[in-house]
């Protein structure tokens, strides 16, 4: 009796949602790698680095609850380090991600063991002045140029091979990148660390209750996040072979919670889709003569007001209702 | 002892000068951040963009329609809190039934709609803005030189701070005011008009932030990213403080202005970051902060 419920549960469940997300991750896989042959490479490279950038963000508010405002100083620290790696120290360009990826993780442990001894709105407070800090180091400390960045970054050769000056060949290296942070994502979701995340999210008190040692838990999911923040922070340095203050900017930790947001909290695919949208509004908004920061700021606006799920949020909850 | 430590006197007391009124700002904004937290639980990140619209609208009051300084030093407050009590109306007031991180979010971008709107029309180079006639000039406190017009703002911050103070633990209006901080529902049964002081606190917290803002003007220029610049510090001040209480909000903005000052004067490089490493420092120690509570 119990078996047919549930069997039956799953088929509605099936039935309803109509397409098996594998199937769509298939789809968006060809599609990503035949679309350079029709649009712009940087473009598409650009969004891939945003895309991982804010489903890391995503990892934290989506499955945890933390809403972190300070997600900049890792993506614009791990440019920092990776540009530095690659132009100063000459390192092939995934020792240099490498390196980018562990100083996100480093800064991500002393920034979250920190914040995370504060709850909700503090947590945002306490991640965004901590990232100010690491703006104002990145503005005097002297090997990140002060207000020039780190420019003429070598894009250099992958494993000492493969010529990442070719278009093709670099846009092929930050998909796989996004493929490798995403899969992360996901297996992280849906493992039992995942769960207890989960579980923290909607009811802390009760997880620690019930022997979870929450803190951990929220340390190792805010490390995780940040270095793959870092890594998003450290292809998009090799890609423009630049790392500036824009990257380690409070602007900047806003814009990603826009994107996720946008997309969707809490949905995995969410974040590329408001990663994307983004991205490509910037591109057409450089073009006009409108001002950026207000067409952003009625969009979080709007969002907050009347859009909460998000888009991808939004999808899912119409197609399970129906 | 000043030659001892090799710093000169009027280095030192022009720095603690320059702190102190920093902090008078912080202390302003802080307040007005712990009084609207405490009754509509919304961290007002807008609270910057509006201590810059204040320091706009004095500085268009000034060259629109000629009003000089004590005009808007009048009217500005008004202003931004009725514009204040417009967008809770209209947006803020949707929110409150849900996570308190969206009210956050919505200010957030409320700031950078006002933010990217002043640097649309006016440019990122700052306004001048010119002292008053009757505040220019200053006095020779013998060991030390104090424009009046910098005496004046430490003063006024000073009276207003206290003022809040004042009027939040010591009179009537302040303790239905804290009454429904604890309990909204209840006070509400009393026959108090719980929506409508929501309204007007949110208006006074904002006042407070446009007053900042004709305070600041002919100190810095009026320029449209002043806030964005300060909110960030202002925000490190509440978490080092603890929202609990109002004279915590008010010492901790002071203290912390001092000690900015203090850094500049022996150990310029890290006065940008003296108070992130504080906030760090009392997070460790007692996270609650300094005067909060655990909540």
């Amino acid at each position: 009796m119990a078996e047919t419920h549930m069997s039956s549960v799953s088929a509605r469940r099936g039935a309803s949602s109509g397409l098996r997300p594998e199937l769509l991750y298939g789809v968006g896989l060809l599609l990503a790698l035949a679309a350079p042959f029709v649009l712009y490479p940087v473009f598409l490279m650009k969004v891939l680095c945003f895309a991982l950038f804010a489903c890391a963000f995503n990892l934290l508010i989506g499955f945890a609850g933390l809403l972190s405002f300070g997600h900049a100083a890792f993506f614009g620290g791990a440019a920092y380090v990776t540009a530095h790696a690659a132009k100063v120290w000459g390192w092939t360009p995934e020792l240099a991600l490498l390196a980018g990826t562990a100083s996100a993780a480093i800064l991500g442990l002393v920034i979250g063991a920190l914040a995370i001894r504060r709850q909700g709105i503090y947590f945002a407070m306490i991640t965004l002045a901590l990232s100010q800090m690491v703006f104002f180091l990145a503005l005097q400390l002297p090997f990140t140029g002060g207000e020039d960045g780190i420019q003429g970054v070598p894009r250099g050769f992958l494993f000492g091979a493969l010529d990442l000056n070719q278009p093709l060949t670099m846009y092929y290296f930050v998909l796989a990148i996004f493929v490798f942070g995403f899969a992360l994502i996901w297996r992280t979701v849906h493992s039992p660390f995942g769960q207890v995340l989960k579980a923290i999210r909607e009811n802390e008190p009760r997880a620690i209750s019930l022997g979870y040692r929450t803190e951990r838990y929220k340390l190792v999911a805010f490390l995780l996040s940040a270095s793959l923040a870092g890594l998003a922070g450290g292809t998009k340095a090799l890609v423009f072979q630049l790392a500036s203050l824009t990257d380690v900017q409070w602007q900047m930790s806003g814009e990603v919670v826009l994107m996720t947001l946008l997309g969707g909290m809490g949905t995995l695919f969410g974040p590329v889709v408001g990663a994307t949208l983004v991205v490509t509004l910037q591109n057409y908004l450089a073009g006009t003569n409108l001002p950026v920061t207000v067409v952003i700021g009625a969009i979080f606006v709007v969002c907050v007001l009347v859009f909460r799920r998000g888009i991808i949020g939004e999808i899912q909850a119409r197609l399970s209702n129906r | 002892m000043f030659e001892m430590l090799g710093i000169p006197p009027q280095v030192l007391f022009g720095q603690l000068l320059l702190g102190l009124i920093n902090g008078s700002f912080y202390a302003l904004l802080s307040l007005g951040l712990a009084v609207i937290f405490g009754m509509l639980n919304v961290i007002n990140f807008a609270h910057g963009a509006l201590y810059m619209v204040g320091a706009f609208v004095a500085w268009l009051l000034l060259t629109q329609l000629g009003l000089g300084y004590w005009w808007a030093f009048a009217l500005t407050p008004f202003i931004v809190g009725a514009f204040g009590i417009l967008l809770e109306k209209t947006m803020l007031s949707r929110l409150y039934k849900l996570d308190h991180l969206y009210g956050l979010l919505l200010t957030f971008g409320l700031a950078l709609i006002l933010e990217g709107l002043f640097r649309h029309q006016y440019g990122v180079s700052g306004q001048p803005y010119p002292v008053p006639p009757s505040l220019s000039g200053g006095q020779n406190l013998g060991f030390m030189f104090l424009p009046n017009y910098r005496g004046w703002v430490i003063a006024c911050s000073l009276v207003v701070c206290f003022g809040t103070w004042f009027a939040i633990e010591r009179t009537r209006l302040g303790a239905y005011l804290r009454a429904a901080t604890e309990n909204p529902v209840l006070v509400q049964a009393f026959g108090i008009n719980v929506p409508v002081m929501v309204s007007l606190t949110y208006g006074f917290g904002v006042a407070l932030a446009g007053l900042a803002g004709v305070l600041a003007a002919p100190i810095y220029q009026v320029n449209p990213l002043m806030g964005s610049n300060l909110i960030i510090i202002v925000f490190a001040v509440v978490v080092i403080g603890g929202m609990g209480s109002i004279l915590g909000a008010i010492l901790t903005g002071i203290g912390l202005g001092l000690l900015e000052g203090l850094t500049k004067v022996f150990y310029p490089e890290a006065s940008n970051i003296v108070v992130f490493v504080v906030m760090a420092i009392v997070l460790m120690i007692k996270p609650a902060g300094l005067f909060g509570r655990e909540r």
